[in-house]
């Protein structure tokens, strides 16, 4: 659909910043060295012949036991070219962190919150980085495998009886 | 006779009283409201029970029915209106997530809304059918009738009885333990325990000490 935007980064990118690419059920993917996530991410906005200026998506995925263990995954589209692309950087067990793209985009504020409150991603330069939709008092990462299924962190003391 | 023949005969009629005339508090969270409209609507008509009237405070509603799905979030929200609620008051629990948490069984659902407030009434089903909130509701309606509601238990227990008694015994409220309200609104302040300050009562003087009423149509 769009080999262009991979030949493209190959082409503008060492292969040390862009890891690998390939397509999957014909939409393009390019995995990305952490340190230069914001510079690809940059480049994808502005470069002329590319303009990926709708920000679809931003997410996590965490695939403990592997190392790098956290996948940061981020879906572009460019609405004058019709074509889109998927991001994917590869972030380790511990502290992750990566650069955010929310000056680029304004709408991945609120994903890159939301990646933060559920896996612990820390993305540095966000202007806002807090929990989304746990509470403050809540205390770990919940959609982190290694999260307990069943631990619960009530904020109000249960009854007496109740399970 | 004595007094507790005519206690018993009243706590039945205020009970009855209550039983028709539930004023509800629609804690609606999730889908299970879409059938909870239905049981408002004609076709079920929610209004044959006297329960057709919503108030949107918790100080006005005495039956708080938890449709739908709560979070630990709503945990605190849930119940401060629980304890916003004047007694006596009756809890439903309307659908599987409000009765155990249902399918969910996750870090952020509560398993079910008794784990922070006391139910009354569980309705099973995802989503319950209209019928069988109609029946959960009869079944709250004979609870009151036979005073085993879970706030009318907790009042008896407390005080010795869940009706207002002030109205045959108007000496209750001045004890000093009772919270000195007018419970039968016949216009005259019960007298608060002696040595309150800013006590209104006194200013009122006894009702024969009043000056009558002019007399309607009193030119003619």
């Amino acid at each position: 659909m769009a080999q262009i935007i991979l030949d493209m980064l190959s082409e503008r990118f060492t292969a040390g910043e862009i890891v690998e690419t390939g397509a999957q059920h014909g939409n393009e993917w390019a995995r990305v060295a952490p340190p230069a996530w914001l510079q690809v991410a940059e480049y994808l906005l502005r470069a002329p012949a590319l303009l990926m200026n709708m920000f679809i998506d931003l997410t996590c995925v965490d695939r403990l036991p592997r190392e790098p263990r956290f996948d940061v995954v981020l879906h572009l589209y460019s609405i004058e070219k019709k074509h889109r692309v998927r991001l994917l950087a590869g972030l380790p067990g511990t502290s992750p962190s990566v650069a955010s793209v929310a000056s680029l985009w304004p709408g991945a504020n609120w994903f890159e919150r939301e990646a933060f409150d559920m896996y612990g991603v820390v993305f540095e330069g966000h202007p806002d980085l807090r929990r989304i939709l746990m509470y403050p008092e809540f205390q770990g990462y919940p959609l982190r495998k290694d999260y307990p299924k069943e631990k619960r962190q009530p904020l109000v003391r249960r009854l007496p009886g109740s399970v | 006779m004595p007094l507790s023949f005519y206690s018993s005969k009243l706590a039945d009629a205020v009970n009855w009283a209550r039983k028709y005339s539930l004023f509800q508090y629609p804690f609606v969270t999730a889908c299970c409201g879409m059938e909870f409209m239905a049981l408002w609507a004609p076709k079920y008509d929610v209004a044959r029970f006297g329960a057709e009237f919503p108030r949107f405070s918790p100080r006005q509603a005495d039956l708080l029915i938890v449709v739908g799905t709560v979070t630990e979030k709503q945990g605190p929200v849930l119940r401060r209106i629980y304890d916003q609620m004047c007694e006596p008051k009756w809890v439903i629990a309307f659908g599987v997530c409000a009765s155990t948490g249902g399918f969910y069984q996750n870090y952020s659902t509560m398993p079910g809304a008794d784990q922070v407030i006391p139910v009354d009434v569980y309705v099973p089903g995802c989503p319950p059918r209209p019928e069988q909130a109609l029946d959960a509701l009869i079944l709250l309606q004979e609870r009151i009738q036979r005073g085993e509601g879970h706030s009318q238990v907790v009042l008896k227990q407390e005080k010795g009885f869940d009706v207002p008694l002030a109205t045959i015994r108007p000496t209750n409220a001045r004890d000093g333990k009772s919270p000195g309200i007018d419970l039968v609104g016949h216009g005259r302040s019960v007298v608060a325990p002696s040595g309150s300050p800013g006590d209104q009562a006194k200013a009122l003087p006894p009702p024969d000490e009043r000056e009558p009423p002019p007399a309607r149509g009193g030119g003619a």
